[in-house]
């Protein structure tokens, strides 16, 4: 009784109590999950039965919704999927070479001004983006670049998802100092430090924030929906989202096999970097 | 800030990328090589005289600036060209008349004064009013009452945690968006399970009155992402509070509001804050679920969706950038009032 009472953390409570938490548990997971679970389902199934078959097991089996999906719109599917690839590519490549860049200096350099400069980088993660969209559109139409990728890849090369740089501040800041002030006393500079020392010891933040980056700008809509309105350049939501308008609400088994199509990617990544995805969830939302 | 930021930007040569020896620190390359840490020491002794030293210093603080100014170079850029240039044009668009094909006409407030007779833009107000207060303490007590489950030694934590996590990074998608206008749509899955119990359903996202409760459930399904905050938070908590509290014979109830609560009131504030701003913002799933029209009866019209009509449906950019400042000025009280009211029950141990 009295080693119970010392050891309460795991398994907290009695056998019954603990079974009924895993219950609950397991019965939320399953209502949370329900609705992806029937998409996916459904987008095998006959689209008559999406009308009238609400369990997850299908009762005809059909890979129709996905062969004609694929090829519903003006484009074959691939199509959009490589728009929406290459410009999540890119802006991966930017948020990782400009924000880390910026995220060195606010975590291992001195400089003046670095305490407002830094203030004034987490103040701009408030910063609703509808602000910013009506000049950064008259901007862009004045450069010539909408229906051009270039609106959505660009400012990723300047640092503008200043999440990123506050998440590898955060992660830059943990790491010990003795590396790189070993390597100041040989000689080396703060570049090399930075691209020698600081970039291979970042890679688990590095990595959190290339996921980010690539599953934010691969569901963003708002901004591909503005700068993006030549057919040829859609994206895959903006391409969804027109054959939603085309399709009407007669074609859910299409629409809902080219949505998982669409999610893919996304569940990829989740399964294969969930554990950088909380871990760095997590260093953001403490200190 | 952005002319110190350009006196720092256009001067790359100082800062070579390679190490050139007299840019460190005087000396000190030198001293790991005869093992004297003393060193030091003596280097100050070489300064004869106190004004070049004091210079040497000077100089010392402006190269460090310079290097620390080039890494920043992008950001700096960025600032300027995407961020504060935009911010104030948009505040001077706001007081003109501009459809991008002419110049923009002075208006004065008139923008702002229309802003305030113009039901619709009252109604975007309530109705996004009513989807942050509503949508954000909802997804927070789901999140916040999860992780207290999930918290220390519940078997398969990692399962549950991904599971509960994985809406979070789908739901801002419009697949997500068009698999919620199914589901709540007259024939979708909530109706065909009514259906099984005998209750016959509507068409949810049809009805002026329910519609944005399914964009709110949408947004309390998210509850994934402030959960996984919260977990970490939880694990901060020192484990010898609660030995503490169970010595004194204090029970669950208590131990979570005495301890697990006020310990957590950092993690909730930054929770609150992040996911209100995230809810203003929310766009995709309103625009899609109503198809860009915030209907029916404008009863999902977003403040979002009403500036998106006016800009970029009509291209009344005047219009608009009066609407996105009058957001800013909004989100931007809200924060402030957010931080304010954190010095009364936000707990800082440290």
């Amino acid at each position: 009784m009295t080693d119970a009472t010392i050891d309460p953390p795991v398994g907290t409570g009695s056998r019954g109590r603990r079974i009924s938490k895993h219950a609950l548990l397991v019965a939320f997971g399953v209502v949370m999950l329900y609705p992806l679970l029937w998409m996916v389902s459904s987008s095998v199934k006959p689209t008559e039965l999406i009308f009238r078959d609400p369990s997850i097991w299908p009762s005809r089996l059909t890979l129709g919704n996905y062969v004609d999906g694929w090829s519903a719109l003006a484009h074959p599917f691939h199509y959009y999927l490589v728009n929406s690839a290459l410009i999540a590519i890119g802006a991966v490549i930017g948020n990782l070479l400009s924000c880390s860049l910026a995220a060195y200096a606010f975590a291992r350099l001195k400089f003046r001004g670095r305490k407002f400069f830094f203030a004034a980088m987490l103040a701009t993660l408030m910063l609703p983006i509808h602000v910013l969209i009506v000049p950064q559109y008259v901007l862009f139409s004045k450069l010539g670049w909408i229906n051009t990728t270039l609106p959505l890849v660009v400012p990723k090369f300047f640092a503008h998802d200043a999440f990123f740089i506050f998440l590898m501040v955060q992660f830059i800041r943990q790491l010990p100092r003795e590396l790189d002030e070993a390597a100041l006393m040989d000689g080396c500079g703060h570049f090399r430090i930075y691209w020698r020392i600081i970039i291979p010891l970042s890679v688990p933040a590095l990595t959190t924030s290339a996921i980010f980056t690539f599953i934010w700008t691969w569901n963003d809509f708002f901004s591909q929906l503005i700068f993006l309105t030549n057919p040829d350049l859609y994206t895959v939501p903006v391409a969804l989202r027109s054959f939603l308008d085309a399709q009407g609400e007669t074609n859910w088994g299409q629409l809902f096999a080219m949505s998982i199509v669409a999610l893919a990617p996304i569940f990829g990544f989740f399964l294969a970097g969930q554990r950088y995805l909380t871990q760095g969830l997590a260093t953001t939302g403490l200190k | 800030m952005s002319d110190r930021g350009g006196t720092g930007m256009p001067s790359p040569p100082a800062p070579a990328p390679g190490p050139p020896p007299h840019a460190q620190p005087p000396a000190t390359g030198q001293a790991p090589v005869a093992g004297r840490p003393a060193a030091a020491g003596s280097v100050r002794g070489r300064g004869p005289d106190v004004p070049p030293r004091r210079r040497r210093r000077a100089s010392f603080a402006r190269r460090r600036d310079r290097v620390a100014y080039v890494f920043l170079a992008p950001w700096f850029i960025g600032m300027v060209v995407f961020t504060i240039g935009p911010i104030f044009a948009s505040l001077y668009l706001s007081f003109t008349d501009y459809t991008l094909l002419s110049p923009p006409k002075w208006l004065g407030f008139d923008n702002y004064r229309e802003m305030l007779d113009d039901p619709r833009l009252r109604k975007s107000l309530v109705v996004t009013f009513q989807y942050v207060f509503v949508s954000v303490p909802l997804q927070l007590i789901l999140a916040l009452g999860l992780a207290m489950l999930l918290n220390r030694g519940v078997r398969g934590l990692a399962i549950y945690r991904s599971v509960f996590y994985l809406p979070s990074l789908l739901a801002g998608s419009v697949s997500i968006a068009i698999l919620w206008r199914q589901i709540f749509g007259n024939d979708g899955l909530i109706n065909q399970v009514l259906d099984l119990v005998g209750i016959e359903g509507t068409s949810w996202v049809a009805h002026p009155d329910f519609a944005l409760g399914t964009l709110v459930l949408l947004n309390a399904w998210t509850f994934g992402a402030p959960m996984v905050i919260f977990l970490a938070g939880l694990r901060q908590i020192p484990q010898m509070y609660y030995e503490a509290a169970a010595v004194d014979g204090a029970g669950v109830v208590a131990r979570f509001f005495r301890i697990t609560l006020p310990l957590l009131t950092p993690v909730i504030f930054f929770n609150l804050v992040l996911q209100m701003i995230g809810a203003f913002q929310s766009f995709t799933q309103a625009f899609v679920i109503s198809g860009g029209q915030g209907g029916p009866a404008d009863a999902t019209l977003l403040y979002t969706l009403y500036l998106y009509d006016r800009g970029f449906g009509s291209f009344e950019m005047g219009y608009a950038s009066a609407m996105a400042w009058s957001l800013l000025v909004v989100i931007a009280a809200l924060t402030a009032a957010n931080f304010l009211l954190a010095k009364r029950w936000v707990f800082y141990s440290d």
